[in-house]
């Protein structure tokens, strides 16, 4: 697990029924290319979040696959439909197999 | 026509040359409003102070950098320098050192550091000399914590001061340049205003000369360091004032003073004092 793998979100504490909201999200994270050499020229192993995936009440909203391109620290901003009140589950896959994990309820009305 | 109507033709002509040359070697940067999370009102222009001799106004760096830069600073969640000030509040809280204290046990949370950057560097009676936030930090430390100074340009002393200077965000820029300060602040004067490397470029050339205009595909700003730490895009972490310097003094092709020497004091002290009445902004994002 890296050590400095911290997840966040912000997403509105309430909203209209069918308003579309935005939700922002980050984690910290080195995502190590995996391309790179140290100072004695060894290659420095890939270590990178791999997919990122947010769901409402169990339904996905979205599921991404990242690249080792993509840079330190990952930052997500996408739009989702609140239909009725709930709570958005968002979940990062590590290379190393850790999952990290975080949720905000929100209310409708 | 008259030779005298010809002469006041000419004469005007010069006049439209000479306020020409001028737009083109101090451009003002675009007008542009800085709130941060909506809340916090930034002053990114003042009248500068009288005793600078070379600016009318101060500008933060903000307003010359493009609006997708700029965008980052509205919104702490958008902000990366926000990344480091949350590790450096579990440093704050982590006891370290001989003595069993953590920056906590003596000044409970950082808001306790309110006001401490808008004043910063500042006159140390005991040191002897003026000292910076790096300074303080270190001296906490070694004398009250009995832990092992940082590197002057770690990533975690920086990241602390980017907590420290989170406090006093929106507060005007305040250092004081009489007093005893006054020695150290005319030796950054001189610093600021003295040619070095191979390009015998001074601070001045660049920042006082040519804020506005483009430097290879950059927009000069007028170097001011309200905004530090700033989190720079190209670097991925959290850059202090000296290392900043470092990297412009490299650029004229000359051998740099270090990060946390005394004429990198000095000329912080005074290149602060250029932006007295900006207010803190750190930390910022600049390309």
């Amino acid at each position: 697990m890296a050590a400095d793998a911290k997840p966040r979100v912000k997403v509105p504490k309430s909203a209209a029924a069918g308003e579309v909201i935005t939700i922002k999200t980050l984690i910290s994270h080195i995502m190590e290319s995996g391309q790179r050499k140290d100072k004695d020229g060894n290659k420095i192993p890939r270590s990178i979040i791999n997919r990122f995936t947010c769901d409402f009440n169990g339904q996905n909203v979205i599921d991404i696959t990242l690249e080792p391109a993509i840079s330190t620290n990952p930052y997500f901003e996408f739009d989702a439909t609140v239909p009725e009140a709930g709570e958005f589950k968002f979940t990062w896959y590590d290379d190393d197999g850790s999952v990290y994990e975080d949720s905000k309820p929100i209310s409708v009305g | 026509m008259n030779a005298n109507a010809i002469k006041a033709m000419l004469t005007s002509a010069a006049v439209v040359a000479l306020s020409c040359g001028a737009a083109v070697a101090e451009q003002e940067p675009a007008p542009g409003v800085l709130v941060i999370n909506g809340d916090i009102e930034i002053t990114t222009e003042v009248k500068a102070p009288d005793y600078i001799d070379g600016l009318d106004m101060a500008y933060s760096g903000w307003r010359f950098r493009a609006s997708e830069t700029q965008a980052f600073e509205l919104d702490d969640f958008d902000n990366p320098g926000m990344i480091f000030v949350e590790e450096a509040q579990v440093v704050w809280d982590t006891v370290d050192g001989s003595e069993g204290k953590s920056c906590a046990s003596c000044h409970d949370g950082p808001e306790s550091m309110k006001g401490v950057r808008a004043v910063y560097p500042k006159w140390n009676e005991a040191a002897g000399k003026v000292t910076t936030i790096e300074d303080e930090i270190n001296n906490c430390r070694t004398t009250r914590m009995g832990a092992e100074a940082w590197d002057y340009n770690s990533d975690t002393i920086r990241s602390m001061n980017g907590l420290i200077t989170l406090q006093s965000r929106g507060m005007p820029v305040n250092v004081a340049v009489d007093g005893p300060a006054k020695e150290t602040w005319e030796k950054g004067k001189e610093l600021y205003y003295a040619r070095t490397g191979q390009l015998e470029l001074s601070c001045a050339n660049c920042h006082e000369d040519h804020y506005g205009d483009l430097i290879r595909a950059e927009v000069l700003s007028q170097g001011q360091i309200n905004g530090f730490p700033v989190y720079r895009l190209k670097d991925s972490v959290l850059t202090g004032v000296h290392n900043r310097f470092k990297g412009c003094v490299r650029d004229t092709r000359a051998e740099t003073y270090s990060p946390g020497s005394d004429e990198f004091r000095a000329l912080e002290l005074y290149v602060s004092s250029r932006g007295n009445g900006l207010s803190v902004e750190g930390p910022s994002v600049r390309n």
